[in-house]
């Protein structure tokens, strides 16, 4: 569908339960189409057809328990775990189905790299830590070339000078905001194209938050960034496309700018402006 | 509607009311834990000072000093000096004729016998094994320390009639304390008199009881030791920990982390929580019939034996191991998919550290528990007479709390406290195994 779109060069149009446009012209990194999500009986995620383009910030704002986390698990297949979870419609990266039989799922995650709502750097040292995923994916072949990559990793998440003295050290000793950089270079080490973020600030206090929020700015140069979020100044800032998630559904998409300051929808309007959330 | 003065009806002093009814609760709940505790401890004292006092005398030995002429022609005749035909030979009268020597007035038979009946018939044992390790003693006189029969020995300690005072009775104390009139008595007139001669001559010495931890079991308590049982026990511990921790920690991993849940795995779960409280008798009926009939494996062996406890230990295993890798926080497995890990190796690199602690202590209960257990031991034949050390875990042994029962069972007055000793033996072994599990978590604990 995406392919014989993007061959006739029609317009884009936009589904028909979502304002604004979720549909991009040009490039896309990551495109769902009726995507749904059934946690045993609950259907979770409803019919969600997006676009995400490379090298954007793309947000996704809306409500607890909308589904905003939920999609954005779908799109490295950390859903998989959850026994009772089940997800219908396509995703896909690329143009190629990640839900196929024939998609790897490990090599799925390399691909699209994720960090967590609470900081969980592994209990071991900072070195470990980031060298993890380059070493068992075999992206290494000596010790010289995995100090490269870890230090380089470490110096892109911003993280390299006020660790470069105690790289022995346990992951588990550093600041929440110093652990939540770590996170990112240990997902950013195994040269991801795509970093999900699930609400990446909410443990941290507002300068440990302004330094992701910098970082996150500086690493879409390389690669195109998800985030989930409750703050929507967070969104306003980091983000150049946002998506407005309600109960399941997503009822609005469109430029950051444009959702903020004229949104389309009703409820996209309430919630950016406070009257529910 | 104002609040009337002197009565309680401001929030304040309602507050204050039931604040002291609250404290006293607290107090009376405080009272109820403390007495609990006080009572658990003295019980525990009680066991305590009961197992150390009756066991405490086992580990003293009193030995008489023995001149001993080795002549070759009585058990060398031939000159061999062949370590087989020296294990052969006759000591018996070697110690006999020492015997004789330091009483030259027992000539009867009678007088005679009663005399042997004053050393140990192990005796004979200890002259062969100074012989063996060194044989150029052979053509010497040696002196050497033999252990006192069991009945002398609790004599001198005090335990049975006539109980003499072993310090009155080396400075020359004449008379006997009889309490018991003459014909009920263990020992006669004259081995009390040969005893207060041996006594008076400073012959007798109560020393360190080294037979007891260097033998194995023994009809004459004085020559009895633990060494046997203690080896049969590491032996079947060794067999045990070998299969039933790699087997439960399988278990444990597979049902935990990627046995589907379903109805089968369901029963499974069930069934492993009952068999942790099936009697342990009732493994030792399973091990009789399937590794003794059916499989025709040696009996009284430790490997058998391991085998049992293994079946019995498995299920405390498999819940501990299970309960520690539930504990992991789901974050850990996140960060280790998200990365890029297989199933696998975010189980093997990530997961099975953090549970490791979990898993080596329950492990260690389980040995702990193996170690303490005697009924299913008697079912695949671990309740025989062992004399032997055994030297592999197919040899005939038997374990420490078999041989405490065994011991308990012993019309000897001398088995009594041998059997508190070996208890206190096995209470060490147990508390050292625990202080291992201890460490070990400390080892390997990691924070996150």
């Amino acid at each position: 569908m995406l392919d014989q779109q993007t061959q006739t060069g029609q317009a884009v149009q936009s589904p028909e339960n979502t304002a604004g446009n979720p549909l991009v012209d040009g490039g896309v990194k990551v495109a769902a189409r009726n995507a749904n999500v059934y946690y045993g009986s609950k259907h979770a995620i409803k019919d969600v057809s997006l676009d995400i383009a490379p090298n954007e910030v793309t947000a996704f704002i809306g409500p607890s328990g909308c589904g905003k986390s939920t999609f954005l698990r779908c799109l490295n297949r950390m859903n998989d775990i959850i026994d009772i979870c089940r997800v219908t419609g396509d995703i896909r990266l690329d143009g190629e189905d990640i839900y196929d039989r024939k998609v790897d799922v490990v090599q799925l995650r390399a691909r699209v790299g994720m960090v967590f709502q609470k900081p969980n750097p592994f209990p071991k040292s900072i070195f470990e830590n980031v060298a993890y995923g380059p070493r068992i994916h075999g992206l290494v072949s000596n010790k010289d070339e995995l100090e490269e990559v870890v230090t380089t990793s470490l110096e892109r998440a911003g993280l390299l000078n006020e660790v470069q003295d105690r790289l022995e050290s346990p992951g588990t000793g550093l600041s929440g905001g110093q652990q939540q950089r770590l996170c990112i270079a240990r997902a950013i080490a195994v040269s991801p194209e795509v970093i999900l973020m699930d609400e990446p600030c909410s443990a941290l206090d507002p300068i440990a938050t302004a330094k992701i929020e910098e970082l996150i700015d500086e690493l879409r140069q390389n690669y195109t960034i998800v985030i989930v979020t409750h703050s929507m100044q967070q969104a306003a800032r980091v983000s150049q496309r946002t998506a407005f998630f309600h109960l399941g559904n997503l009822v609005e998409m469109g430029d950051t700018e444009t959702i903020f300051t004229n949104p389309e929808h009703k409820l996209t309007q309430g919630y950016i402006t406070g009257r529910f959330g | 509607m104002k609040p009337e003065s002197g009565t309680i009806n401001t929030p304040t002093q309602k507050m204050r009311a039931t604040l002291r009814r609250r404290y006293a609760a607290e107090r009376r709940f405080r009272a109820y834990g403390i007495i609990a505790i006080l009572l658990a401890l003295a019980m525990l004292v009680t066991l305590f000072v009961t197992i150390v006092g009756n066991g405490l005398g086992a580990f003293v030995q009193h030995t008489v000093r023995l001149d001993i002429s080795i002549y070759p022609q009585d058990i060398d005749p031939e000159n061999e000096t062949d370590l087989e035909a020296l294990a052969r030979a006759n000591y018996q009268s070697l110690v006999n004729d020492a015997l004789y020597s330091l009483f030259p007035d027992a000539t009867t038979r009678r007088d005679r016998k009663d005399l042997r009946a004053l050393i140990s018939p192990d005796a004979k044992f200890v002259v062969r094994d100074m012989v063996l390790d060194d044989p150029s003693l052979i053509g010497q006189r040696v002196s050497i320390r033999v252990p006192l029969a069991s009945e002398f020995d609790q004599v001198l300690k005090g335990n049975v009639d006539p109980a003499v005072d072993f310090r009155a009775m080396r400075e020359g104390i004449t008379e006997i304390p009889w309490s018991l009139p003459a014909g009920e008595r263990l020992i006669s007139d004259a081995q009390a008199g040969y005893l207060q001669q041996l006594m008076r001559q400073g012959e007798i010495e109560g020393s360190f009881n080294r037979w007891f931890f260097t033998n194995g079991d023994s009809r004459n308590p004085e020559t009895a030791g633990i060494w046997g049982a203690a080896v049969g026990s590491f032996f079947t511990l060794l067999v045990t920990l070998a299969l039933s921790f790699p087997i439960g920690v399988a278990a444990a991993i597979y049902l935990e982390e990627f046995a589907p849940k379903n109805r089968l795995t369901d029963i499974i779960e069930v069934n492993i929580n009952n068999l942790a409280a099936v009697p342990s008798i009732v493994f030792g009926l399973l091990g009789l019939a399937v590794f003794l009939q059916f499989f025709g494996l040696p009996r009284s062996a430790p490997l058998v034996g391991g085998m049992v406890l293994t079946l019995m230990t498995l299920p405390t295993i498999i819940i501990a191991s299970r309960a520690a890798l539930k504990s992991v926080p789901p974050s850990i497995r996140e960060a280790a998919l998200g990365v890029g890990a297989s199933k696998l190796q975010c189980i093997f690199h990530h997961v099975l550290p953090l549970a490791m602690p979990g898993m080596l202590t329950g492990t260690i209960i389980g040995m702990a528990q193996a170690l303490g257990e005697t009924a299913p031991l008697l079912m695949i034949g671990m309740v025989a007479f062992v004399v032997d050390v055994p030297g592999s875990p197919i040899d005939p042994a038997t374990v420490l709390p078999v041989q405490i029962y065994l011991w308990a069972d012993s019309p000897e007055r001398a088995f009594t406290e041998r059997t508190s000793a070996a208890i206190m033996c096995l209470l060490g072994f147990l508390i050292l195994m625990n202080a291992v599990a201890v460490l070990l978590r400390k080892r390997f604990e990691r924070r996150w």
